[in-house]
């Protein structure tokens, strides 16, 4: 059969301008990305649950470490040493696991249902979603996590010192940096699952890979030769974390300055995101 | 108005769309026809810069569709029926698209009532049928008002009072002076919708025509002739032009030769004809016919009609 090959007469078109009050904006991005956020109830109760953990673990480990209540067999020390900060903070450990994985879900969460097609189609220029999620992210987790932690220390010294053991105050030296820091910890162990999730578009990949990172790593690098260990083992992020967020540190641990390690902390975090900007901007959604 | 020049889509070592050049006017409703994986979808992801071709070009109103400023107001496009959150519900779904860009709550009201989704808009996502998916994706595409309308498979998993509110829509659109351009595999569904067409299979161009004329080039295609002389009217009638497949004894299928052509020579050579039919090939036919060789997935068992 033949079919001519014969382009249909073009019809002229009213050609409408685009108001300029349409324009896509970084502002308007992270707009869209809070209405996602909060339109989520996973995102929702992930976030509470967080919460909870650092509160609820935080109080249970003071009453714990003060003999309020003690293990049946009673024995075992007190989590978190003799630390009155760091005993309080011990739910912060639990906190990074169900952070992390709603970074994870705030990206691998549109690869895995096909929304990012509908996100990169309203903004083709694409970076600015990757910084919109990032940013309304960082925000509500760090407020939500420095209450949570304030709460935990407060709620934690109390029953502490009821019960007539040592502990700590906010006035005390490196306290406020590690409750400010616990929360910049969440923060930033979600940002790297963010990251992960858009490098790697895969839940549970993502997930296991941002575990590894953060805990398993230095496990591992325990098996290795000690100086390795010792040259290696600050700049992990789990162990630049610790140089922030700790009173007083255990004796023989080698670890950064508080200053150094935040920005070694910050570094995984950048390198993270700018590998997933730069694969979200040259791969086929 | 959509252009696509010299446009080519390498995945791996398989080529999903081939050196492919036309464009789409606005003003009328173009249909986008090809058999499955013939990279209709490839090429629609490349209008919205989804995917990047690995040559060519493809601008819409004149500029690639991501330097466009406001781009959901230049193009809006149905992709696939789910390209959104299950967790979410329509409306903050819409909500969260429209913040893009600063479109008004208003709007979005607007577009759920415009595609009858108002009775499940809170609802989540994920719950939908695939006609309320497809509603809801249509809902996406006409957010922004755009000028450019690209809808992959619209009428998918929507029942026929869905596939005719489609339809007038389309009309309407496309009335309203914007480019309407809807990808499908039914013929049938084209012919009822569309003015214009573009034809692909394999990644390839095989026809830009109107729908007027790829509706008269498809009838009067072939004769049915019965004859108990069959052998010797098939070698009286053989020619260059002439095309006779006989899938039964008896039986010719005669292409390229008037009913009353072949009834006048039978006559003179005294060959006895029992019939003489001419066979309207109907438009799905026709479409098969164009896009045979270039049909991706073949069924194992087809018709007797490749017997010539």
């Amino acid at each position: 059969m033949t079919t001519t090959l014969e382009k249909a007469a073009p019809v002229a078109a009213e050609h409408r301008p685009v108001p300029s009050n349409l324009k896509v904006t970084q502002a308007r991005v992270v707009r869209s990305e809070w209405i996602k956020f909060r339109s989520l109830r996973s995102t929702v109760i992930t976030m509470a649950a967080g919460a909870i953990a650092v509160i609820g673990l935080g109080l249970l480990s003071a009453a714990f470490a003060s003999g309020t209540i003690t293990s049946p067999d009673g024995g075992g020390g007190p989590p978190g040493g003799n630390d009155p900060t760091g005993i309080s903070l011990n739910g912060v450990m639990l906190a990074q696991l169900i952070i992390g994985s709603l970074g994870v879900m705030m990206t691998s969460g549109e690869y895995t249902t096909g929304m990012i097609r509908s996100s990169l189609a309203a903004v083709p220029k694409r970076l600015p979603v990757l910084w919109g999620k990032a940013i309304v992210f960082a925000g509500v987790t760090f407020v939500v996590m420095l209450a949570a932690t304030l709460v935990a220390f407060l709620g934690g010294q109390a029953i502490l010192s009821g019960a007539g053991v040592a502990s700590a105050s906010l006035g005390d030296t490196g306290v406020l940096r590690a409750i400010a820091g616990s929360a910049l910890n969440l923060t930033g162990v979600g940002l790297m699952g963010i990251a992960l999730g858009a490098l790697l578009r895969s839940t549970a990949g993502a997930i296991s890979t941002l575990f590894g990172i953060v805990l398993i790593l230095p496990g591992l690098l325990q098996l290795l030769p000690s100086s390795w260990n010792a040259n290696i083992g600050p700049y992990l992020p789990s162990n630049a974390i610790g140089s922030f967020t700790t009173v007083q540190a255990e004796a023989g641990s080698t670890m950064l300055s508080a200053g150094a390690g935040l920005a070694v902390f910050a570094a995984w975090i950048v390198v993270l995101l700018a590998g997933a900007a730069v694969l979200l901007k040259r791969r086929d959604a | 108005m959509i252009t696509v020049a010299n446009l080519s889509k390498r995945y791996g070592d398989k080529l999903a769309v081939d050196s492919l050049d036309f464009t789409v006017h606005p003003g009328i409703v173009t249909g986008f026809l090809g058999p499955n994986g013939a990279g209709k979808s490839t090429t629609m992801r490349m209008i919205v810069g989804l995917d990047s071709p690995t040559s060519g070009d493809v601008t819409v109103n004149g500029s690639h569709y991501a330097e466009h400023k406001a781009p959901i107001h230049q193009v809006g496009a149905l992709l696939e029926a789910k390209a959104v959150h299950t967790g979410r519900s329509a409306y903050n779904h819409l909500l969260a698209m429209a913040a893009t860009t600063g479109i008004s709550k208003q709007r979005v009201e607007e577009v759920i009532d415009l595609v009858g989704l108002r009775e499940v808009a809170k609802k989540r996502a994920g719950g939908f049928s695939l006609g309320m998916g497809q509603r809801l994706g249509i809902a996406s595409a006409l957010l922004g008002d755009p000028e450019v309308v690209i809808l992959d498979e619209p009428v998918n998993g929507l029942d026929p009072e869905g596939v005719l509110w489609i339809r007038n829509l389309l009309r309407s659109l496309a009335g309203e002076g914007r480019t309407v351009f809807v990808s499908s595999h039914l013929m049938s569904e084209m012919a009822l919708t569309a003015e214009h067409l573009i034809v692909i299979g394999r990644g390839r161009l095989i026809a830009d025509v109107s729908v007027a004329e790829f509706t008269a080039s498809a009838s009067n295609k072939s004769v049915r002739v019965r004859s108990p002389q069959a052998t010797e009217l098939r070698d009286l009638l053989a020619d260059d032009d002439v095309s006779i497949a006989s899938s039964e004894r008896g039986l010719l299928e005669i292409t390229g030769l008037e009913p009353a052509d072949i009834g006048d020579r039978a006559l003179r050579a005294g060959i006895a004809l029992h019939e003489l039919s001419p066979q309207q090939a109907s438009l799905e036919e026709a479409f098969m016919e164009l896009t045979r060789d270039a049909v991706e997935y073949h069924s194992t068992t087809t018709s007797g009609a490749d017997a010539r």
